[in-house]
């Protein structure tokens, strides 16, 4: 095994209190923010361009270009918002983050909003993580009482307030422009691009939107370099990131990696599958909007660049790992119920196209439909990929077009046998422990 | 199962006419006071609208009528408005709610590990379905979406509180607990699981002085940390050793590349698939949810 682990952001995770700030600062907290009110802006933005941080949220868009498009300052306000909204069915980094170290974003959070010239941020949270809230404002009230927030902060002259907002329950919330609105105080939809939110964000005026973990991954740049983050990873996907293992694995949990590692080096350290003698059957790469991948793609680097050439998206990182007692069909069902839940309907392609894809897969699984079925679905994911109004209705069709792609014979089996030939029971968490379903 | 409030087969609230009894005076007076603290940390008082609706649940334990009136009459909105608003969003009630939101996981992954028993095992211990409420109005079952614990699956949330690693037993015994009145103990959360009207105050943005209690992370958050202890793997420069970064980074890039090496994030493979001022092109896709 080549590649070895990097805790950065989860570094102390395991102190017993380590959200608190006094934890954060004995380890470097807010030696970041100093150093950075002692430089330009520009040299901020110039920073992390340089050290090539690309979105952690899913998109990968490099993180200083999306700072750099913001018009030059008019005397208006400017807006920082974090996307906070993780939601990806898989995904789960930002979370733990927060519930452990929320700090760093919170540091994050004061050193973008000099660079981009903010003076008001806001962290934008699904609203169903009620701990992780309370951990936001507790660490907010503290960083003010700390002088890293308010007025004058360390006496630079620099003015920052934080609003961290709870919102409600809608997945299309993590899509930027629906997060926008939604802060508003409107129903969360995606807005028409352009204007984007570098021109036309929150209240129409030029705002930067950013996941968690970008954010978050600023003050150790700075602390340490831009070469130094980008000494790790790829040439193209620099630096670490959290990588979330789930499903049937012996040890899931999140292990913070260069870009470019392997599932089979993080399923070695994960020790191995749940139950050795039962195969990897399919995987995702970064959470469901991510077209799956099989036993073939263990050795794919999950950089972007690697992981899009091999046919998916390195996303979230969120990697849903399924051995071989899983039924794929019974997998993209649910997650097509998903889309289909979530879709927020302002789009016609995605608004019907989900509801039809949910009908037929419900038949598929339960194997009363048609070999034909088959064609039709991809013909209705040929219909909604890249006509949608934005990426939930493309998320939709990638486990669908994926699985069919490498595991047609499982869904003509459905319909050969009249129905699903798994025992779910056998891929249960419990399943060792015989209980009845 | 019990429907106090009244919903339409489309899902449109239709509000009970008892929601629309008037608030109490001091209630109202308290409730004025509370909103303008909320609206007055946004610099445009309707970003107020969304923990508006967590303060009025708070208070009436789902969205009533008078608690739509309310916030339309604070950021001069049509209730037509605040409904839309109301309606979109599943957090938000459309009919009384029980005293404690169980929700289990559906999605794929919570599902193949064990939701689909657990949600089946539950439902009929309770007797009742998605979105009902058991007869002594302790209980509201849902099956809920991805709530991001996905290395704790199967995951039933209770109150928005974390309950890792489940099964179709510990869910009932859960259940049991909350409707016997117990104090119950979230796996990564609060001391105890606050009923649904503490957490809505919180989710109005007022803190309950509970952001201490719990661990900071779980056993699975801690599991790669764990593996690097375990080698004694640390970052670059971590903690000032003398790590040598050929060894543990053999993927980086050679450090001789000349300066400037990093206009790669500018070259063709990384264009932006949004630019101000271009037409917009569909995209790639990308993690709506993110």
């Amino acid at each position: 095994m080549s590649t070895t682990l990097t805790p950065i952001l989860t570094k102390f995770w395991d102190d017993p209190q380590s959200w608190s700030l006094q934890t954060y600062e004995q380890n470097e907290g807010y030696q970041a923010l100093r150093k950075a009110l002692a430089m330009a802006p520009a040299d901020l933005v110039q920073m992390t361009k340089d050290s090539g941080l690309r979105g952690r949220g899913g998109a990968g868009f490099p993180t200083g270009m999306k700072w750099g498009f913001l018009p030059p300052p008019d005397g208006g306000p400017r807006y920082l918002v974090v996307n906070a909204d993780e939601s990806e069915p898989g995904t789960c980094k930002d979370i733990p983050l927060m519930m452990a170290v929320p700090q760093f974003l919170i540091e994050g959070v004061a050193i973008t909003s000099f660079a981009i010239g903010c003076n008001h941020a806001f962290i934008y949270l699904r609203g169903e993580v009620v701990h992780v809230y309370r951990r936001l404002l507790r660490a907010v009230e503290e960083a003010y009482a700390a002088g890293y927030l308010g007025k004058d902060i360390l006496g630079s002259g620099f003015d920052l307030e934080v609003t961290v907002h709870a919102g409600a329950g809608a997945y299309i919330c993590g899509e930027e422009t629906a997060l926008l609105d939604s802060l508003e105080g409107r129903r969360g939809q995606p807005r028409l691009k352009p204007p984007f939110p570098a021109v036309a964000g929150l209240y129409a005026r030029p705002t930067v939107v950013n996941n968690v973990e970008s954010i978050a991954s600023v003050p150790p740049i700075l602390l340490h370099g831009a070469d130094w983050f980008s000494g790790m990873g790829t040439e193209k996907s620099t630096g670490f990131g959290i990588f979330s293992l789930s499903g049937h694995i012996k040890r899931p949990g999140q292990y913070e990696a260069p870009l470019g590692i392997t599932l089979r080096e993080l399923l070695d350290m994960a020790g191995g599958m749940r139950d050795p003698n039962k195969k990897l059957k399919f995987w995702t790469p970064g959470g469901s909007s991510t077209p799956i991948f099989t036993d073939e793609h263990l050795d794919v680097p999950l950089d972007f660049e690697s992981v899009a050439a091999a046919g998916s998206m390195l996303g979230t990182r969120a990697l849903q790992v399924f051995d071989e007692t899983t039924c794929v069909v019974r997998a993209v069902e649910r997650w097509t119920d998903f889309y289909a839940h979530e879709s927020c309907g302002k789009c016609t392609p995605c608004r019907e196209g989900t509801y039809w894809l949910k009908q037929i897969l419900d038949r598929l699984e339960k194997g009363e439909g048609e070999e034909e079925d088959l064609e039709k679905l991809l013909d209705i994911c040929d219909n909604i990929l890249g006509r949608a109004f934005c990426a939930l209705g493309d998320g939709a069709t990638s486990p669908i077009t994926s699985s069919i792609q490498y595991f047609r014979e499982e869904y003509i089996a459905h319909l050969a046998g009249g129905g699903c030939p798994f025992d779910r029971d056998a891929s249960s968490l419990f399943a060792k422990d015989n209980v009845p379903a | 199962m019990v429907h106090i409030g009244e919903q339409t087969e489309s899902g449109h609230l239709h509000v009970a006419p008892e929601s629309k009894e008037p608030y109490a005076a001091d209630v109202l007076e308290r409730l004025r006071a509370e909103a303008a603290v909320v609206m007055a940390r946004y610099p445009q008082p309707r970003s107020a609208l969304l923990p508006l609706l967590h303060l009025v649940q708070s208070e009436d334990g789902y969205v009533t009528g008078r608690g739509i009136e309310l916030c339309a009459e604070l950021l001069d909105l049509t209730r037509a408005e605040v409904s839309g608003v109301a309606t979109f969003y599943t957090q938000y009630k459309r009919h009384p709610n029980g005293e404690y939101t169980v929700g289990v996981c559906t999605n794929t992954l919570c599902a193949i590990m064990g939701g689909d028993q657990i949600w089946e095992r539950v439902s009929e211990h309770l007797g009742v379905g998605h979105d009902e409420t058991t007869p002594d109005g302790k209980v509201t079952l849902e099956r809920i979406e991805c709530n991001a614990a996905c290395d704790y699956a199967p995951v039933v949330m209770a109150n928005w509180e974390f309950f890792d690693n489940q099964t179709p037993e510990s869910t009932t015994q859960l259940v049991d607990d909350l409707r016997a009145g117990k104090a119950v103990r979230p796996t990564r959360g609060a001391d105890r699981v606050c009923t649904f009207k503490e957490v809505s105050r919180v989710l109005a943005g007022f803190p309950d002085g509970r952001a201490d209690e719990g661990p900071g992370a779980g056993p699975a958050s801690l599991a790669g940390l764990e593996v690097a202890h375990e080698h004694g793997w640390t970052a670059p420069g971590g903690d000032g050793a003398a790590d040598d970064q050929g060894d543990h980074q053999p993927e980086a890039t050679s450090d001789t590349l000349a300066p400037g090496r990093h206009s790669s994030s500018n070259d063709e493979a990384n264009a932006p698939d949004e630019v101000p001022g271009d037409a917009a092109a569909p995209g790639p896709a990308k993690g709506a949810g993110e």
